[in-house]
């Protein structure tokens, strides 16, 4: 029911209008729990799920999001809520008559059968007549780009082709619903970045609803329409890949998600839109005022790496941003050459530590700093976020 | 590595001692009992000739030679009793592989699916018997199943029969016995191949439509069938030559091969005949090793 074009393009400020395009969601978790024994593995969790979505499960191992993914499946049952597929509850449907097919972490494919079988199996199941099926394989094979090589057992593939034999095994049986248990994580970075690539591209031409679980946030970063971050058997937040870097709302998530500097402090002053901060670790700053209201005074003032500059003289005052402009000056402490960029830990005279990300955008280092290099370190008010403490 | 380096030297060595082994410990006493085969028995100690010798210099090892026939193959042939003992041990030996497979099979399916820690629990209980002898076992089966034996009292006790049943001496205490006896091996490899399946293949199977039953039949039966091929190989085999299970427990009206091959030897003192049958044994065995063989192959083939 979908395709490419309806797939909205999301920005950090505006909310993905996908929630709101479909009234009813595909997929409803209401309130589900799932105990074992003493150990809570999902914990009264709510999530909607739209028709066409790719939606990724991220957290650290153990946060519930496996649990959660095979509920879906039907190999666990909740303790308690339901979980609706297209309005009808399917919490008491056994797995085998799910319209929802998984792809196994380690891809689960049966190793006396060949490539075309694995992929026929689950046509065989649904008893469609043999030219059908014959024609549904062929097409998955396709699709997958296996073509010649059908008739191999799954120990004569490579890690690369054994993944889109369970993907398309997955796909055959058209789901209405897909999931993948950390589909890619057996292949190694380069393949990862070219399935992650073809996988969207896939998913978008099919239409077909994803749900993926991760523990690898550049794989959710780049192919999820939304995030779900999960954490002791709930969702932290829920959000764009935009939101949830640019706008996390707790520091837990902003330290989950990439790398963040986190600057302790109490709001001081209050003036329009804008707070006054002081801190212990770097002085008095200045940052935006966040879009909800703060209660409290103690907050954690939070800044990514690549959005503090570097310069061996601080910014002139007039560079806009209002005339304010975050300035904090230190010693280089630390330098980390990681191609691309250039991670360096500057010791602030304030007493604290802040990480800046400078692109090496010039081949021959005369913009590159040293340790013991004195420096300003500086970012605008809009670029911090304001998190409770 | 090139496949010259394989071959180099101490690896040569180590790929020849398996054959040494086969040599020293198979086909050497294999060849006595060869040579025994095709002797004639004499009332002699060793009770057969000729015997080999280097007395007589050479012509007398050609004379030796000259002597050796083909009469006692001839003779089993000839005679139904012996063929009558190899069809009868054949059977005895199918069936029973059946009923093993048939019973052995749930039975290692189960062990394979209790939680971790009963699995050593119930290997246990499989390889438990083994720490009594053999024959004692088999002496306590003839005690439960004798005329006035704990079945049939109890049967008695129970009023399910109103006179002693006859058990003993029968068929069907035969393969009780053989069952009984050889079932640790059937369920030990059918146990570990299906110990070691990759449960995620049924999550799998289950997924894509499969019912319980589908999921069995599609998938942890194929899987499981080098256990099945390794577990009928290991019955049957000692089966066909089982020689004490069918003598104690089995009416005496027909004889399985190796009871007849203990009659020639120890009653008939016929040593070339007994040898015959042994060797005629060992062709009969070969067809199902060379069957697995050929399984085993294709199955490498696959891969």
């Amino acid at each position: 029911m979908t395709s490419t074009d309806t797939i909205p393009d999301v920005s950090a400020d505006t909310p993905p209008p996908i929630v709101a395009a479909y009234p009813t969601p595909l997929l409803r978790i209401d309130n589900v729990t799932k105990k074992f024994g003493a150990f809570t593995a999902v914990d009264g969790l709510s999530l909607d799920i739209q028709a066409g979505e790719f939606f990724a499960l991220l957290g650290p191992s153990g946060c519930g999001k496996t649990t959660l993914l095979r509920m879906l499946a039907g190999f666990e049952t909740p303790d308690a809520g339901k979980i609706l597929l297209d309005g009808a509850d399917i919490a008491a449907v056994p797995p085998h008559q799910r319209p929802v097919n998984m792809m196994f972490q380690n891809y689960a494919l049966f190793p006396h059968l060949s490539v075309a079988n694995n992929i026929a199996f689950g046509l065989k199941r649904a008893m469609l007549p043999k030219d059908e099926i014959a024609s549904r394989v062929a097409e998955m094979v396709a699709l997958v780009k296996l073509s010649g090589l059908e008739k191999r057992r799954p120990d004569q593939l490579s890690g690369g082709q054994k993944q889109r034999v369970a993907l398309a095994r997955a796909l055959a049986r058209r789901p209405q619903l897909l999931l993948l248990d950390e589909p890619l994580a057996a292949l190694d970075k380069k393949l990862r970045e070219e399935t992650q690539a073809e996988l969207l591209a896939l998913q978008r031409r099919l239409g077909t609803t994803f749900v993926i679980v991760t523990h690898d946030q550049d794989e959710a970063m780049t192919m999820a329409d939304r995030i779900g971050v999960m954490q002791d058997g709930r969702l932290e937040q829920v959000a764009t890949p935009r939101q949830l870097y640019e706008a996390p709302v707790s520091r837990w998530i902003a330290g989950f998600v990439g790398d963040i500097n986190l600057i302790e402090g109490e709001v001081t002053f209050h003036d329009d839109h804008r707070l006054t901060i002081a801190t212990a670790d770097a002085g008095t700053l200045f940052v935006a005022e966040p879009r909800a209201p703060l209660d409290g005074k103690a907050i954690s003032v939070a800044i990514r790496p690549e959005k503090i500059r570097l310069s061996r003289r601080g910014p002139a005052a007039d560079r806009g941003h209002g005339g304010v402009m975050n300035s904090l000056e230190g010693v280089v402490t630390e330098v980390g050459y990681l191609g691309g960029l250039s991670v360096y830990k500057v010791k602030l005279d304030h007493g604290g530590t802040l990480r800046a990300a400078v692109a090496n955008t010039a081949r021959l280092d005369v913009d590159a700093y040293s340790v013991g290099q004195r420096v300003a370190a500086w970012f605008a008010p809009d670029d911090c976020v304001v998190l409770q403490r | 590595m090139s496949a010259r380096d394989i071959f180099a030297r101490p690896a040569r060595r180590a790929a020849i001692a398996p054959y040494a082994w086969m040599v020293l410990f198979f086909l050497v006493p294999f060849g006595f009992v060869l040579k025994i085969s095709l002797s004639q028995t004499a009332i002699a100690q060793p009770p057969y000739l000729p015997l080999f010798g280097f007395a007589d210099g050479i012509d007398g090892l050609k004379a030796s030679f000259a002597a050796l026939s083909l009469d006692n193959f001839r003779l089993l042939a000839s005679d139904n009793l012996y063929i009558a003992s190899y069809l009868r041990s054949v059977v005895v030996a199918l069936v029973s592989t059946a009923l093993l497979l048939a019973i052995g099979y749930p039975v290692a399916y189960a062990m394979a699916r209790l939680p971790a820690r009963w699995q050593g629990v119930a290997m246990m209980l499989v390889i438990v018997p083994f720490w009594t002898s053999f024959l004692i076992r088999i002496y306590a089966w003839i005690n439960i199943l004798q005329h006035d034996g704990l079945l049939n009292q109890l049967l008695l006790a129970l009023h399910i029969v109103s006179a002693p049943v006859v058990w003993l001496s029968t068929d069907s205490a035969m393969y009780l016995g053989i069952v009984y006896s050889y079932l640790p091996f059937m369920i030990l490899p059918l146990y570990a191949t299906l110990a070691k399946q990759d449960s995620a293949l049924l999550e799998a199977a289950s997924d894509l439509g499969a019912s319980r039953l589908q999921a069995f039949w599609q998938v942890t039966f194929p899987l499981s069938l080098p256990g099945v091929f390794a577990g009928a190989l290991l019955c049957f085999i000692p089966i066909v030559g089982e020689f004490v299970i069918p003598d104690l427990l089995a009416g005496s009206d027909s004889m399985m091969i190796g009871q007849t091959l203990w009659l020639e030897f120890f009653t008939n003192k016929d040593w070339p005949v007994a040898s015959a049958l042994a060797i005629v044994l060992l062709a009969l065995l070969l067809v199902p090793l060379l069957v697995y063989d050929r399984l085993q192959r294709r199955q490498l083939e696959a891969k």
